[in-house]
């Protein structure tokens, strides 16, 4: 693992100011974990008081954010190569990467104890499984190591919503499992079509991205295949007890509409991205983050109009795999 | 004359202190909520300490009262 990390040496650039160890936990991040886990919360059946599920959201980003420093230490040296992340406080050196390492094994433990304290064991675990997962099997293991980098450390991300499920209920059901798929299985068509566009990024930083390692052709055929694939997932979650109409309805158009984009992606080549400096891969890209934003929203929807009786009585139908 | 100096380090590191400053605040107003809520909800106010209590066992007084 260590062998393929460079060592450049730190020096200090700058005096550290509050927004650096607040950018050290990667609030864009941290915000879609809070929208995902609120979710996973409010959806889930039972009650919770008001203040333990703020507790929880609070300790769930804060665990997501406790990841993202631990991701910025180990990652400090493609960073550095990389114009996207070279902005980054430890990059940019105004915060020690041991400084970054401190904060993020410290607010680990923080948060997964305090979820422990606010809501349940299994919220805990699963929190401080998801930290462990995002830090070393994604940031130390396969990022490096692997095309299907992205594949098998989307798991990191997906696990905020059924942390907030897990919060609420004490256990996980088929619910909080689609919830998780959902995530899943849109993390890899989302950052190839990123990797599109951004290519020479990953390439000076070594990160084996598909569009290295097999090439942009291989990579829409992957954009196009992992889209089909999350189709049913987004749809089977529909007709369990947190769909219904509504969320059938817009996810059927959303699922068609960005396959209809990974199909235009498969069907360009190089010449054409390049002609209109990759329009069809940004516009996707920019589709996909309102993809998984609008399939939540339609979850609280559901929970929302779930309190209408009539609305209620009438997305009954829907539900055909309600399991509680 | 004032008895700290002010240095130019202290503005510098001003922007941390007070957001070091709010986070713990913030943090002392959220404890306290929890504590009230769990409270609220009946979580156990008493505890087994050190010693077993049997007052404190449920499947005991069950017991006691078959």
């Amino acid at each position: 693992m260590t062998e393929i990390r460079a060592e450049i040496p730190y020096a200090q650039e700058a005096d550290a100011q509050f927004s650096d160890y607040v950018a050290l936990l990667k609030p864009r991040v941290m915000s879609l974990v809070v929208f995902t886990a609120l979710v996973g919360l409010l959806v889930a059946p039972g009650s919770l008081h008001p203040i333990e599920g703020l507790a929880a959201i609070i300790f769930i980003a804060l665990g997501a954010g406790a990841s993202g420093a631990l991701n910025m230490w180990w990652d400090a040296d493609i960073d550095r190569v990389m114009r996207r992340t070279a902005r980054r406080p430890i990059p940019a050196g105004r915060v020690a990467p041991q400084e970054a390492m401190a904060l993020g094994l410290a607010l680990s433990g923080f948060a997964v104890i305090m979820l422990w304290l606010a809501t349940n064991a299994l919220a805990a675990g699963l929190l401080a499984f998801t930290i462990f997962f995002y830090a070393v099997i994604y940031s130390m293991w396969l990022k490096r190591a692997t095309p299907q980098n992205i594949v098998i450390g989307g798991a990191a991300g997906a696990f905020p919503p059924m942390i907030g499920w897990a919060a609420m209920t004490g256990s996980i059901s088929l619910e909080a499992c689609l919830m998780f798929g959902l995530i899943f299985m849109w993390t890899p068509p989302h950052f190839w079509a990123l990797a599109l566009f951004m290519k020479s990024d990953y390439h000076n930083a070594n990160v084996p991205m598909l569009t290295v390692t097999h090439g942009r052709r291989a990579t829409r055929a992957h954009i196009l295949v992992y889209t089909a694939a999350l189709m049913p997932v987004a749809l089977v979650a529909g007709v369990t007890s947190i769909g219904g109409p509504v969320y059938l309805a817009l996810a059927l158009g959303l699922n068609l509409m960005f396959l209809y984009g990974a199909g235009t992606i498969w069907r360009r080549d190089e010449a054409q991205a390049e002609a209109d400096g990759y329009a069809t891969e940004k516009r996707v890209f920019r589709f996909s983050l309102s993809y998984l934003f609008l399939h939540f929203g339609a979850f609280l929807a559901e929970a929302s109009l779930s309190w209408w009786p009539a609305y209620a009585d009438f997305a009954t139908r829907f539900k055909l795999l309600e399991v509680f | 004359m004032a008895i700290a100096r002010e240095h130019d380090l202290h503005k510098r590191r001003s922007s941390r202190n007070l957001g070091l400053a709010a986070v713990l605040v913030a943090f002392i107003v959220l404890i306290f909520g929890l504590t009230i809520a769990k409270v609220q909800g009946g979580a156990a106010l008493q505890a087994f300490d050190h010693s077993y209590r049997p007052s404190l066992d449920p499947d005991h007084v069950r017991f006691q009262h078959r």
